[in-house]
């Protein structure tokens, strides 16, 4: 059997086309949270939100409940955790990493005592083949909506609160609350990803872009608007050539993330030395 | 004209140490108050009271006639100069935008009137050629320039200043010290001025807020710079020596000298 068939592949397109929205969604999504991440050295507290945020996604999955409802759960309680003691960066790392090991391990137990289907167990751990039914994108487009709205409201006082933070409380800018709201939507996004790439890929989509745009520029318009670019490429374009090769999605959007990322190095590297 | 600062009766405790005791103070628009004070004097922490993050035990604080709140669009920040600043990879340019709308709501996409204003903030502190480099490859002074820009170019009605001079050599001190008075007063706005030492702004105050001891002493520098009236907040001998124009508290064991000041 080829790797890659792309026989009938406009009607597999429209059949998965929600996924594919909802990929579209989670690239902006993690295009604009990842340089939030990177400005706010929290790229550990993704990979810890996002083991709690499977431990609450297998826990659902073992008692029948919803998935996703239960990953934005184990996320939420995750990012309270992680939020609450925010601004010590030393604590925060290692608290979670007392978290991620603890999730994964309550979230393994639950998927040993789950008898269903194999495929909902490894997805949630390493992303799936498409399977994203109807009813699950709907819930997924409409977090993301979210998600984005509330950056598009609050993002110019995220960057000011996030990159000069003493200067921005001063000026009457929220810094704390804006905080909250950083780790809540960080947490929403978390769950949103783990149903796509899985908890262990996360980063890919959430870390990733935001750090590959970072490499190339500076701006603060142009960056996260790469960054968007970025995530959606990859999400987008991992979903689309896992269709034609019937592999689970997140080796291609981890793999087309990884590349961008390595010729964005590239060109940062070359940028610099034509500066020096 | 009325009072756009007005501290009223106000004492701060800090772990059960008070720092200072009914305190009052008006600054009028446009004033340039020199608040000075050693250590542990409580110099910062009443420019944080001032910002809402600290708690009065009692008294007052109104900023344009309303109680502070948690910092307010119409107040200019000036921090101390750090080089360990999460803004260091912050591009100038960006970092003078912060100053100009970044408490308002919306996302940051540069307009062509932004760039004029920010490009005529730089111009006016003399860094319009670092516009597009990060700020963290900026010199200390150069840093501090950027600063005084993203501070005034919102038009506040008050700056405050934290120490911005303490990281910098003494020629740099008065350039800075310069520079944030000559802004202050073509923005018309009224200054809070944190130093250890008052001799890079003594011809730029208008009075002298000296904490020290728990105590207070507010007045113009002749008034407050006097051996017995330093001598009585200090409750210790304490002798003021003039010496080329320049201002030297000697006596106070807790005094703290700039490691670049120069002893002439």
């Amino acid at each position: 059997m080829p790797l890659f068939d792309f026989t009938d592949y406009g009607t597999l397109l429209l059949w998965v086309l929600p996924s594919l929205v909802v990929a579209l969604m989670l690239g902006m999504v993690g295009g604009l949270l990842s340089t939030l991440v990177i400005h706010r050295d929290s790229s550990f507290a993704v990979h810890g939100i996002s083991e709690l945020s499977f431990a609450g996604a297998a826990i659902a999955l073992l008692i029948g409940m919803d998935v996703t409802f239960g990953s934005i759960v184990g996320s939420l309680v995750a990012a309270a955790i992680i939020g609450a003691i925010s601004g010590k960066p030393r604590e925060r790392n290692s608290l979670t990493a007392v978290l991620m090991p603890f999730g994964l391990g309550v979230g393994i137990l639950a998927l040993s005592l789950y008898h269903g289907r194999a495929a909902s167990k490894f997805g949630l751990l390493t992303g799936q083949i498409v399977s994203l039914v109807d009813g699950r994108s709907t819930v997924l487009f409409i977090l993301s909506g979210c998600v984005l709205i509330v950056l598009s409201v609050f993002w110019r006082r995220l960057l000011f609160a996030s990159l000069d933070p003493a200067v921005a409380e001063a000026r009457g800018v929220p810094v704390r609350m804006l905080s909250v709201l950083f780790t809540l939507t960080l947490g929403i996004a978390v769950a949103i990803g783990v149903q796509v790439v899985g908890a262990l890929l996360v980063l890919s989509l959430l870390v990733t872009p935001g750090a590959a745009a970072l490499r190339v520029t500076r701006s603060q318009f142009l960056a996260p608007a790469l960054a968007v670019i970025f995530g959606v490429v990859a999400a987008v374009g991992g979903m689309m050539l896992s269709l034609g090769a019937a592999l689970p999605v997140s080796p291609f959007i981890t793999t087309i993330s990884f590349t961008i990322y390595l010729v964005c190095w590239l060109i940062g590297r070359v940028k610099k030395g034509a500066i020096n | 004209m009325k009072e756009i600062l007005k501290i009223k009766g106000a004492t701060l405790e800090l772990d059960g140490r008070t720092l200072w005791s009914d305190l009052d103070l008006e600054v009028k628009p446009g004033e340039f108050i020199a608040v000075i004070g050693s250590n542990g004097s409580g110099k910062t922490s009443l420019l944080r009271t001032i910002l809402g993050q600290l708690r009065l035990k009692t008294g007052k604080v109104y900023f344009a006639y309303e109680e502070a709140d948690h910092g307010s669009p119409r107040i200019g920040y000036i921090p101390q100069q750090r080089n360990t600043d999460e803004a260091g990879v912050v591009l100038v340019k960006d970092l003078v935008r912060f100053g100009l709308n970044g408490h308002r709501a919306g996302v940051f996409v540069p307009k062509a009137s932004e760039r004029k204003k920010i490009e005529a903030a730089l111009a006016a502190t003399g860094v319009a050629d670092y516009a597009n480099q990060p700020f963290g490859a900026l010199s200390g002074g150069e840093q501090q320039r950027v600063r005084v820009a993203q501070a005034v170019i919102g038009d506040p009605l008050l700056l405050l200043c934290d120490e911005p001079l303490s990281a910098l050599d003494l020629q740099q001190q008065k350039a800075v010290s310069e520079l944030i008075y000559q802004q202050a007063k073509a923005h018309r706005c009224a200054v809070l001025f944190v130093t250890h030492d008052v001799n890079p702004v003594l011809d730029m105050v208008d009075r002298v807020l000296y904490l020290a001891n728990g105590k207070f002493k507010i007045g113009s520098p002749d008034e407050v710079f006097r051996s017995e009236v330093l001598s009585e907040l200090y409750e210790t001998q304490v002798d003021v020596v003039r010496n080329q124009g320049r201002i030297v508290v000697v006596g106070t064991h807790n005094h703290d000298h700039h490691p670049d000041e120069v002893w002439s």
